[in-house]
């Protein structure tokens, strides 16, 4: 993901970023002919993002079932763990998703697991970010022998299958309440590279602009320079790969939870709502296709948003746009 | 080229050495192994407690211990294991049983990202082509251990339909096998079907956007325009002028996901219940038994490293440049 953004600040940014370097731009502005009102950065990505009606739509979606998972609980009369009587119903009005063989409601149970699974997908997608933007910016900026060090042991990280690597940390948390913390945390720990690989990319291609050289010479620090000056302007690239994380980590939990080293009864999960629903298939089958929809729904939507992100960031990509 | 494969083969030998240190301390510091033997009721006596130490290198200190456990791999000792197995040789098979889905997954994924990829290019904003993104997008966000269930369900009701095992969809081969090798081979080949389908169907949607992207670049050049121009077959200019320059990139982008494999064949022989190195290492982080650990990500490590090394040479093939640079 080469950002080609900077090169495309010669509106507001550029003036804000390196105030001293337009002195030409004095106090009498000639009036104009034709009134253009100023648009900022940031509202012309929103106008670009907003034109990608697909990545619109994804939103929407998104933001609905972020809504059915955190707010359905307290509406829907029943919950995740309350056993009803109705045993084994196929989908109904009374339970729109149908039960499970004790009776409980699966729209409760994929609700809660929806939760989890975002809560854990969220917290890694936010961690993994911060490090990863960080660790990049530090090994793009100083280049040399602490950028090959550094980023050799990115290598090393990815070498690693993050299943196995999960599940050989996570066999420790067991069931503890705050479980999914701990699954958060190792997922973010296994997936920070994938951020700091882009992030350095572009801060190796950055480092070398005049605003830079600007703030080095007016005798800003590295770390105003690393915080102030490039942190801020890979952002574009940072933000799509949040979302491919969110969507990364989603399906990591979910496969962790699946062979029984994720989240675990009585806490519930999408991953292991499937897990349980395996041998089910052929007879409760509803069990086993609302929470992989519901998988499905929400990286779809998550990658559909990114695609729009991207393109928004990044216009110059929009031609060869997949 | 040859020189350009031995500089990066000793490249990676100090990659390998710290991964080695890495695992050990991440392996060591994950837990007490004899956790549940002390957790027993009623409590094991303090002696076995301390043979069982010994026997697992505990009472050695932990450079100790590391220094014992890289200089056995050499002689082929993996170091001690609570399930009475050869660490090497059960790992040497499931290696061989889990490679065999790895690499064969890995090639198709490539084959159909590569068709993917040239043909949604050649007609792209095509309604083939909105189709074929519109799949990949449906496979990038499907969980492999969902696809697998449906596939494997699908695969069943099949084979109860006809009456006949037309699927073979337990297991990674039939536990009695009769006849001559190539029955065998034929046998191992039938249990192969479905967990390689699900492995590349599920992993090849990254890479044929990717060679989508890189396609139309190179559509776009000048060169592929001369050829055009001279009158060469269009599958022509396709296949051998475009393609090849635009895999170049993606199997950089390939490289970068073959641990991705690993995890997936994890699940994946979950599901079909093989016997392969997926089963070894979930069986081994159950009964808390360190040294299969170990020596399962070392060899995964080591797989992936191998890999790489091999898509690095592959793309010095494919793009001449590289070998000099």
């Amino acid at each position: 993901m080469p950002s080609s953004q900077p090169q495309e600040d010669h509106g507001p940014r550029a003036v804000r970023v390196a105030p001293t370097t337009g002195p030409s731009q004095g106090p009498a502005r000639p009036d104009r002919e034709f009134t253009v009102e100023a648009r900022s950065q940031s509202r012309l990505i929103l106008r670009r993002f907003l034109r990608h009606k697909l990545a619109v739509a994804s939103l929407v979606v998104f933001i609905a079932v972020v809504l059915f998972a955190f707010a359905g609980g307290a509406v829907w009369h029943y919950s995740y763990d309350q056993l009803t009587p109705d045993i084994s119903v196929p989908p109904s009005l009374r339970h729109p998703f149908g039960t499970d063989s004790t009776g409980i409601d699966l729209m409760a149970m994929v609700m809660r697991g929806t939760q989890r699974s975002l809560e854990i997908a969220l917290f890694v997608a936010l961690t993994a970010t911060c490090v990863g933007t960080v660790y990049g910016a530090i090994a793009g900026y100083y280049r040399g022998v602490y950028d090959t060090l550094m980023m050799r042991f990115v290598d090393l990280v990815l070498t690693f299958p993050t299943i196995a690597v999960a599940a050989i940390l996570g066999s420790q948390v067991g069931t503890s309440a705050g479980s999914w913390f701990f699954i958060g945390i190792i997922l973010a720990a296994l997936t920070w590279p994938i951020v700091a690989r882009v992030v350095r990319g572009s801060v190796l291609s950055l480092r070398e602009k005049e605003f830079i050289e600007a703030a080095r010479a007016l005798g800003a620090r590295d770390r105003r320079i690393i915080f102030g000056h490039l942190v801020p302007n890979v952002m574009g690239p940072v933000i799509v790969s949040v979302t491919i994380l969110v969507a990364t980590a989603i399906l990591s939990e979910t496969g962790l939870s699946f062979i029984g080293f994720g989240v675990r009864p009585p806490d519930t999960s999408l991953g292991l709502l499937v897990s349980q629903a395996q041998t089910a298939v052929s007879t409760r089958p509803w069990l086993f296709y609302f929470p992989g929809a519901f998988i499905i729904l929400i990286v779809l939507s998550i990658n559909f948003i990114g695609d729009g992100l991207r393109d928004a960031f990044d216009p110059t990509t929009t031609r060869v746009r997949s | 080229m040859f020189a350009y494969a031995v500089r990066r083969l000793i490249i990676s030998i100090p990659v390998l050495l710290t991964s080695t240190f890495l695992v050990f301390l991440m392996v060591s510091l994950s837990g007490d192994p004899l956790a549940d033997l002390r957790a027993r009721q009623p409590p094991p006596p303090e002696s076995v407690l301390r043979a069982q130490a010994h026997e697992l290198r505990l009472d050695q200190p932990m450079l100790e211990r590391y220094w014992h456990w890289i200089s056995g791999i050499p002689r082929g000792d993996f170091g001690p294991s609570v399930q009475n197995i050869n660490i090497g040789h059960e790992l040497w098979i499931r290696f061989g049983v889990t490679m065999r889905l790895v690499l064969l997954a890995v090639l198709l994924a490539a084959i159909i990202a590569g068709v993917v990829g040239v043909v949604s290019a050649a007609k792209q904003y095509s309604p083939t082509d909105y189709a074929l993104t519109g799949l990949g997008f449906l496979f990038l966000a499907m969980p492999v251990f969902w696809f697998a269930i449906l596939l494997k369900q699908l695969a069943v009701n099949i084979n109860l339909q006809t009456g006949h095992t037309i699927f073979y969809t337990i297991g990674d081969r039939s536990i009695e096998t009769t006849g001559g090798l190539a029955a065998q081979i034929g046998d191992i080949a039938g249990h192969l079907i479905l967990p390689t389908i699900v492995l590349a169907i599920t992993s090849f949607a990254s890479w044929s956007r990717f060679n989508r992207a890189s396609m139309l670049e190179v559509l776009s050049s000048d060169y592929v325009l001369l050829a055009r121009a001279k009158g060469l077959p269009r599958r022509q200019v396709l296949v051998r002028h475009a393609l090849r320059t635009a895999l170049a990139p993606m199997v950089t982008v390939m490289s970068m996901d073959f641990a991705a494999f690993f995890s997936g064949a994890i699940v994946t022989e979950t599901v079909f219940q093989w016997h392969g190195m997926g089963d070894l290492l979930l069986t081994s982080i159950q009964l808390r038994d360190v040294y299969p650990v170990l020596a399962w990500l070392l060899i995964a490590g080591s797989a992936v490293i191998l890999m790489n090394l091999i898509a690095d040479l592959l793309y010095a093939l494919l793009d001449p440049r590289i070998r000099y640079a």
